[in-house]
């Protein structure tokens, strides 16, 4: 068993000591936890930050001049903050409070493209997006008679960049393409994406749902237009995440929803919206989710994404061979740059039977298509397993995956 | 444990399913899908007058809907439209609630262990719901998510 080489450096018992769900027992076995790319497990200062909003600090936000209210409204802001540090945008004002990566997609395709695509133009994909990267993007086609053109990928689940190329002309309004693949954990190179869609003149998108948990996020860097990102991913809670989009583009975008907050001025002639980026922010937000989040990406920061990548990209190496052993699996995604993402079949048997005989065993699976059908139609399955690993993962659990997977096999040879 | 769940008899149907076929002069047929699986089913019945005369599956899925296809289309040989959607009604009823085990179903009891995994009821259902789609005549393809 290897173990124990796995990055000693990395003291993951004590990490797991920060997050009291993983100590249970399901069905009278250790819990095993492999579903973080469905939502990560949150750690006390998370819950604790939570708590304490309710107990103590509980008022809406941007309202009233009493204590709560501003302690409230410090704590929600200072979130946005620290999601300025977390992506590196040039401003905090870039900074959109939204539900989840969801409804960042939906805000930028119903704001800035209804304002900005018109008949005939194109908007482009990839083969690999979940649901949420392509349904808003075809109700908006739909709806403006513009074409949806898609990246495909090759037999490791990686985008072709050079047919990605072709597909770019002066038609190009947007690529909006994920960074991390959910279903197949493949990195795949946004940067360069990025850089291309500019070329020709296109704005870009980035969903950002699976990278952020799992790689340095730096969208001056990459130059992207538009990134969004999900807090429960981040051990962070469910119901806020973050959009961020430069802000010349965000000043010239009409508002997403109308109502409180958004508005500087209405009278019943006219209203006057507010700046960034409220404009963008009707309505009571999910403020605890919001101070929630601050203390994610506090905890997160303590532990340090680089450290968090090299832990998890260890734990990769070891599922990978691990279940590469296992005679009649078949990976399902093998990109050279992948994240912790362990997606398989096997020969006979379905995803839920197996889902359900590891659950039995106290181990935690997605099984399905992952809301992202089209790449099981490319790999010609109807679903697949798979297990994504987080940083307070062990070798040992990946043990335990492999003598379920074992018992699957006994039971359905 | 698990094994209350894939009992033998689940395993045999689902590794060698019966009545697995298409057929050329059905007199009805209808699809059913379970969307959050993806679980394609095609059901296919030859009725004669008033009574199931023959009927068939083709589709892909896990084992514990694949048994239930297969088991259900030998168990509803012979019956009549009514018999059949009382059979279901009963068949979902030992899948949903903790009422005692009947003696009519026959075969099916086998699904009892269905029970303590509600995650799994809509995989043993898929094939019943498309039952009633295809002798109800509906024209859409069912879905399991319509409960």
């Amino acid at each position: 068993m290897l173990t124990s080489t796995i990055a000693p450096a990395f003291d993951v018992e004590k990490i797991r000591e920060d997050f009291p769900v993983l100590k249970q027992h399901i069905h009278g076995k250790p819990l095993v936890y492999l579903d973080s790319a469905a939502t990560a497990q949150k750690p006390t200062a998370v819950v604790d930050a939570l708590r304490h909003f309710h107990e103590v600090d509980c008022a809406n936000i941007h309202r009233g001049v009493h204590e709560l209210s501003q302690r409230s409204t410090a704590a929600y802001e200072e979130t946005r903050v620290k999601a300025r540090q977390f992506l590196n945008s040039r401003k905090t004002e870039e900074l959109i409070f939204v539900r989840g990566t969801t409804e960042g997609i939906n805000l930028v395709s119903s704001s800035w493209g209804r304002k900005n695509v018109k008949e005939g133009d194109e908007i482009v994909i990839s083969a690999m997006e979940h649901h949420s990267n392509i349904v808003p993007w075809q109700m908006l086609c739909e709806e403006k008679g513009a074409k949806l053109r898609v990246i495909p990928m090759n037999d490791r689940g990686e985008l072709i960049v050079d047919e990605y190329q072709k597909l770019l002309n002066p038609r190009t309004r947007m690529v909006a393409v994920t960074h991390v693949s959910n279903a197949l954990g493949t990195i795949n190179p946004v940067k360069e994406i990025i850089a291309m869609a500019h070329q020709a003149g296109a704005v870009t998108l980035i969903d950002g749902a699976q990278a952020a948990p799992h790689i340095k996020v730096d969208v001056q860097d990459l130059d992207a237009d538009f990134y969004t990102m999900s807090g429960h991913k981040v051990v962070g809670p469910t119901g806020i995440g973050i959009l961020y989009g430069k802000a010349e583009l965000l000043n010239a975008m009409p508002p997403y929803q109308g109502g409180g907050d958004m508005i500087k001025v209405v009278t019943f002639a006219k209203t006057t919206y507010a700046d960034l980026p409220y404009k963008f922010e009707a309505g009571t937000p999910n403020i605890a989710g919001g101070i929630g989040l601050g203390a994610a990406f506090d905890y997160v920061n303590r532990i340090g994404l680089d450290k968090i990548a090299a832990y998890e990209h260890e734990l990769l190496l070891y599922g990978t061979e691990a279940l590469s052993r296992i005679p009649g699996l078949r990976m399902i995604g093998t990109a050279r740059e992948k994240a912790a993402v362990l997606s398989f079949v096997m020969e006979g048997i379905h995803p839920h039977d197996i889902g359900t005989v590891l659950d039995r065993q106290g181990i935690a699976v997605r099984t399905g298509h992952h809301c992202a059908q089209p790449v099981m139609d490319w790999f010609h399955v109807t679903a697949t397993t798979r297990a994504s690993l987080a940083f307070y993962n062990t070798a040992a659990e990946i043990d335990a995956l492999v003598a379920g997977l074992e018992k699957v096999k006994e039971i359905f040879s | 444990m698990v094994d209350d769940l894939y009992q033998d008899l689940i395993l045999d149907h689902s590794k060698r399913p019966r009545n697995c076929h298409a057929m050329a002069d059905a007199t009805r047929n209808a699809e059913g899908y379970n969307p959050l699986c993806g679980d394609k089913l095609k059901l296919y019945i030859k009725m004669d007058g008033d009574i199931v005369k023959d009927v068939s599956f083709v589709g892909s899925g896990c084992a514990i809907s694949t048994a239930s296809a297969s088991l259900m289309t030998e168990s509803l040989k012979g019956k009549t439209r009514e018999e059949a959607l009382k059979l279901l009604d009963k068949f979902h009823e030992l899948l949903t609630t903790d009422t005692p085990v009947t003696k009519d179903l026959g075969k099916l009891v086998v699904f009892c262990g269905v029970r303590d995994y509600p995650a799994r009821v809509k995989c043993a259902t898929l094939a019943w719901h498309t039952l009633k789609s295809a002798l109800n005549g509906a024209a859409e393809p069912v879905t399991t998510e319509t409960e």
